[in-house]
C-alpha cells in the first residue's frame, strides 16, 4: 500500500472552498468560450490562463449515468451506486463532471431507469453546512427535479 | 495563431494564483499488494535449493555465460537454455561488501548489517546476501565464502531460505 | 502539413505467448516467449537486432517500479539502444508506431517491438492501481471504479442514437466466437446474445460478458527497413500509415458518445496511408475491444460506420469474418484477453498473419490486402492507429 499526499493546486482549492461554502464554481475563457467546471487554472485548449471564475446554479442535467453493482474489487453492492456525468447548468453543453444520483427508490435495473433518464433535470443536494468540509462530497448526490421541464 | 488580446494574461498571473487561496493537500493511497511470480527459472532455482542445498545454473556455450539467478533464455543471444540445467557448489566470493547502519525506514538500526555482493565459483552471477560469523574489520575483497542455509524442515522454497555466507573454512 | 515518411518501413516476424488468467512465468519470461518466436519467424538472430522497443502498461500491474527496465532481458533489450512506449492501454498499437519512427527516421534498420503485460500479480484486484486513473480530489472521494467510466459512455452512446444492449452484446458473441480458433485465447466461446445479456449486470449498461478478462501475457513483432526487409522477408508486410492523438483529460468534458480521439489518429494515419475511401479500401479490421461498446464506437471512430450505425453494421452480418469488413477476426480482448500492452500488439500479430494469409482456421477470404489495428487508453483519451498492408 502506497500512501500520498496529493496537492489540490490552484483551481481545485478554490473549487473546495466554494463546495463548503455551498457554491459550484466554474471558470470561463474568452478565447474559446467555454465555462467549465471543475475549474482549471489554465484553457487546455487555448494554453493560457483562464479569464474569470463564475458562480454556477447547483442545478443541472444528467449527460449519462450507471448502476453500478460492484466495488472497485468486486465486492457485490446490494444498493448499487448512481454514477453520472453532471451538465451544470451555465457551463458549455457536453462540459460535465462526475457526481453521483440519489433520491431514487429501489436497487433493481428496471426501477432505478424508471425514474431516470439521459437529458432529466437534477439538484444538488448538499450536506449540512457544520458539516461540510472542503470535499466534493459536501455535495451529497444529484438528485432528479421533479416538474420541472427543459 | 490566435491574435494578440489586450485582455491576454501574462504568465505572472498564473504564477501568484496561489496566493488567491488556500492550497490544500489531499491524502490517499493505491491500495495494491502483489503476488510476484518466480517462474519457470526461478522456481527450479528455490525447489532445487530448498531439497539439495545446492544453486542450479543455467548456460549459454556461445556466449560463454553461466546464469546465476538461472535463466531460461540468454539475455545476449536469446538461445533457450531450458535444457542446459547444472548444479554449482554453493561457494564463492565476495565481490564487494558494505557495512549498513540504517533499516530501511532510514532510521538507525540497532546493530550494523554486514552485506556483500557474493560471485558464485564457476558461473557468471552472483547474489546479494548478509555475511555471517565475521567481524566487519576482517571481510576482504575476494575472500572464499560458502553458504549457510536454513535447516532442511524450515526451509521453503524462498529466498529467506538463504541465511547468508560465512567464511570459507 | 502532408507527412512524407523518410522510409518504408516493414514488418517480418510475429509472436506471442499464451494468454492467461494466471501466468507462472515471469514477465521476463513472457516477452522472452515472445520475442523469440517474433524472431523465428523473421529468420532474425536478435545480434543483428539494432533497437528494441518496450510497451507495457502501468508499473503498478506488475508490482515493478520502472518495468521497462526490469523486463529489458526479457525483450531482448541488453546492450542495445531500449525505449519503453507508453499510453497506457494504447501503448500495444504505440509501440509499433514507436519503433517505425526508429526505422523510418533511418536511424536503424532492424528493431524488435515487445509488449507484455501480467496484470494477475496485482491483488486484490488490478482496479487498485487504475483508481488513480480518477482525480484523487474530486472523483475518487466518490468511491469510482473503473467500470463506471465506461458504462457512463456506453449509456450516452446508446441514448444518443438509440442503441440497444442486445446490438452491444453482439460484439462479446462474435469476438468469443472468433477467439475459438485463436491458439493463444483465454476466453473463447460459443455463445448467444441471450447469454451475455443474463451475466450479472456489474455496472449497467454492463454486464459481465460485456468486459475484457484480466490477463498475463506478451506479444512481439520485428520491424525492418525496405532493403532489410526485401532481403530478409519473402513476403514483408509494410507499415503504410500511423497515428496518433490524445484528447483532454477532463474526460466528463469530451462528447461520450463518440471518440473524436480515435477519429483524429485515423485521419491522419488514412492520410500517410493515402487512403481516400477507408470504408473499402481497408479490407480488415482490428479495432480495439475491451469493453463490447467500445469495437462499435471505435470503428465509428475509425470512419469505418457511419455515427450510431455501427451496430445495425453488425447486425447484419458486415463485420464477421466473412463479412465485407471482418473486424476482430483474432477474436479480440473480448476472445483472445486483454493483457493491456499484449493485447494492442496482439492485434497487429494478427493483421501479419492475416496479410500474409497464414491466419490458419482465422483466415479472412479474398486475399486481403489493407489492415488496420486500433487501441486506445491513457485517460481514455487516446486514440492509436496503426495501417498495414501487403505492398
Ligand atoms: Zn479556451
Ligand atoms: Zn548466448
Amino acid at each position: 500500500m502506497l500512501e500520498y499526499g496529493w496537492d489540490a493546486g490552484v483551481a481545485i482549492s478554490r473549487f473546495l472552498d466554494g463546495l463548503k461554502a455551498g457554491k459550484i464554481l466554474g471558470v470561463r475563457c474568452n478565447v474559446c468560450g467555454r465555462t467549465v467546471t471543475p475549474p482549471r487554472a489554465f484553457c487546455e485548449l487555448d494554453f493560457k490562463p483562464i479569464d474569470a471564475w463564475v458562480e454556477l446554479p447547483d442545478t443541472g442535467t444528467i449527460n449519462t449515468y450507471s448502476i453500478c453493482y460492484i466495488t472497485w474489487d468486486m465486492k457485490p453492492l446490494r444498493k448499487p451506486q448512481i454514477p453520472a456525468v453532471i451538465e451544470i447548468d451555465g457551463t458549455t453543453p457536453r462540459a460535465g463532471f462526475l457526481h453521483l444520483i440519489g433520491g431514487v427508490k429501489g436497487s433493481s435495473v428496471e426501477s432505478i431507469r424508471k425514474q431516470l433518464r439521459v437529458g432529466m433535470p437534477v439538484r444538488a443536494v448538499w450536506r449540512k453546512p457544520d458539516q461540510r468540509e472542503g470535499a466534493i462530497t459536501d455535495i451529497l448526490h444529484f438528485e432528479p427535479v421533479r416538474g420541472r421541464r427543459r | 495563431m490566435r491574435p494578440a488580446s489586450d485582455q491576454a494574461p501574462t504568465v505572472p498571473t498564473v504564477l501568484s494564483a496561489l496566493d488567491q487561496v488556500e492550497p490544500r493537500v489531499w491524502k490517499g493511497a493505491m491500495p495494491v499488494q502483489f503476488l510476484y511470480t518466480a517462474g519457470a527459472a526461478g522456481e527450479r532455482f528455490f525447489q532445487t535449493l530448498k531439497r539439495k542445498g545446492v544453486f542450479v545454473v543455467t548456460r549459454c556455450e556461445e556466449c560463454r555465460l553461466t546464469y546465476l539467478p538461472p535463466r531460461i533464455y540468454c539475455e545476449r543471444c536469446f538461445a533457450d537454455l531450458s535444457e542446459t540445467w547444472r548444479e554449482v557448489a554453493p561457494v564463492g566470493k565476495v565481490h564487494t561488501h558494505t557495512l549498513v547502519h540504517v533499516d530501511r525506514q532510514g532510521r538507525n538500526a540497532a546493530s550494523p548489517t554486514l552485506v556483500a555482493f557474493v560471485r558464485i565459483d564457476g558461473t557468471d552471477g552472483g547474489l546479494v546476501t548478509r555475511l555471517l560469523e565475521i567481524a566487519p574489520a576482517d571481510v576482504r575483497i575476494d575472500m572464499p565464502v560458502e553458504l549457510v542455509l536454513a535447516p532442511k524442515r524450515r526451509r521453503r522454497g524462498t529466498l529467506d531460505d538463504i541465511i547468508g555466507f560465512r567464511n570459507r573454512r | 502539413m502532408k507527412r512524407k515518411p523518410q522510409r518504408r518501413v516493414a514488418v517480418i516476424g510475429a509472436g506471442m505467448s499464451l494468454f492467461m488468467r494466471r501466468a507462472l512465468e515471469t514477465g521476463k519470461e513472457l516477452s522472452y516467449y515472445a520475442a523469440s518466436q517474433a524472431l523465428e519467424t523473421a529468420g532474425v538472430r536478435l545480434k543483428e537486432i539494432q533497437a528494441v522497443v518496450m510497451a507495457t502498461a502501468p508499473d503498478a500491474f506488475d508490482g515493478v517500479h520502472m518495468k521497462g527496465e526490469w523486463l529489458l532481458d526479457g525483450a531482448g533489450g541488453v546492450r542495445k539502444p531500449y525505449l519503453r512506449a507508453y499510453v497506457g492501454g494504447g501503448s500495444g498499437v504505440f509501440s509499433i508506431i514507436s519503433g517505425w519512427t526508429l526505422v523510418a527516421s533511418g536511424l536503424f534498420d532492424l528493431v524488435l517491438v515487445v509488449a507484455e503485460e501480467k496484470m494477475s500479480s496485482c491483488q486484490p484486484h488490478p482496479q487498485g492501481a487504475f483508481l488513480t486513473i480518477f482525480d484523487h480530489t474530486i472523483e475518487r472521494p466518490l468511491g469510482p471504479n473503473l467500470l463506471w467510466i465506461f458504462s457512463l459512455e456506453q449509456h450516452r452512446y446508446m441514448a444518443t442514437y438509440g442503441i440497444r444492449n442486445e446490438d452491444i452484446a453482439l460484439v462479446s458473441v462474435k469476438n468469443k466466437r472468433n477467439a475459438l480458433d485463436h491458439p493463444v485465447a483465454q476466453v473463447a466461446a460459443s455463445l448467444t446474445v441471450k447469454d451475455v445479456l443474463a451475466s450479472e449486470v456489474v455496472a449497467w449498461p454492463v454486464h459481465r460478458l460485456m468486459v475484457s478478462p484480466i490477463s498475463d501475457g506478451a506479444a512481439a513483432i520485428v520491424l525492418a527497413s525496405e532493403d532489410v526487409a526485401r532481403r530478409l522477408s519473402d513476403k514483408p508486410i509494410w507499415v503504410q500509415g500511423v497515428g496518433w492523438s490524445l484528447d483532454t483529460s477532463y474526460w466528463g468534458n469530451r462528447d461520450l458518445a463518440y471518440p473524436r480521439y480515435v477519429e483524429r489518429a485515423a485521419r491522419m494515419a488514412y492520410e500517410m496511408a493515402g487512403i481516400s475511401e477507408p470504408r473499402r479500401q481497408i479490407h480488415v479490421a482490428e479495432p480495439y475491444d475491451p469493453f463490447a461498446y467500445k469495437e462499435l464506437h471505435h470503428l465509428e471512430g475509425l470512419q469505418l460506420s457511419d455515427k450510431g450505425k455501427a451496430p445495425e453494421d453488425l447486425a447484419r452480418g458486415r463485420f464477421e469474418r466473412t463479412g465485407e469488413l471482418p473486424t476482430c477476426p483474432s477474436g479480440g480482448l473480448m476472445g483472445v484477453g486483454n493483457p493491456i500492452a499484449a493485447a494492442g500488439l496482439m492485434k497487429l500479430c494478427e493483421l501479419f498473419w492475416q496479410l500474409r494469409g497464414e491466419a490458419g482456421a482465422r483466415q479472412v477470404p479474398g486475399n486481403p490486402e489493407r489492415g488496420l489495428a486500433q487501441a486506445w487508453g491513457d485517460l481514455m483519451q487516446v486514440g492509436t492507429v496503426a495501417i498495414l498492408g501487403v505492398n
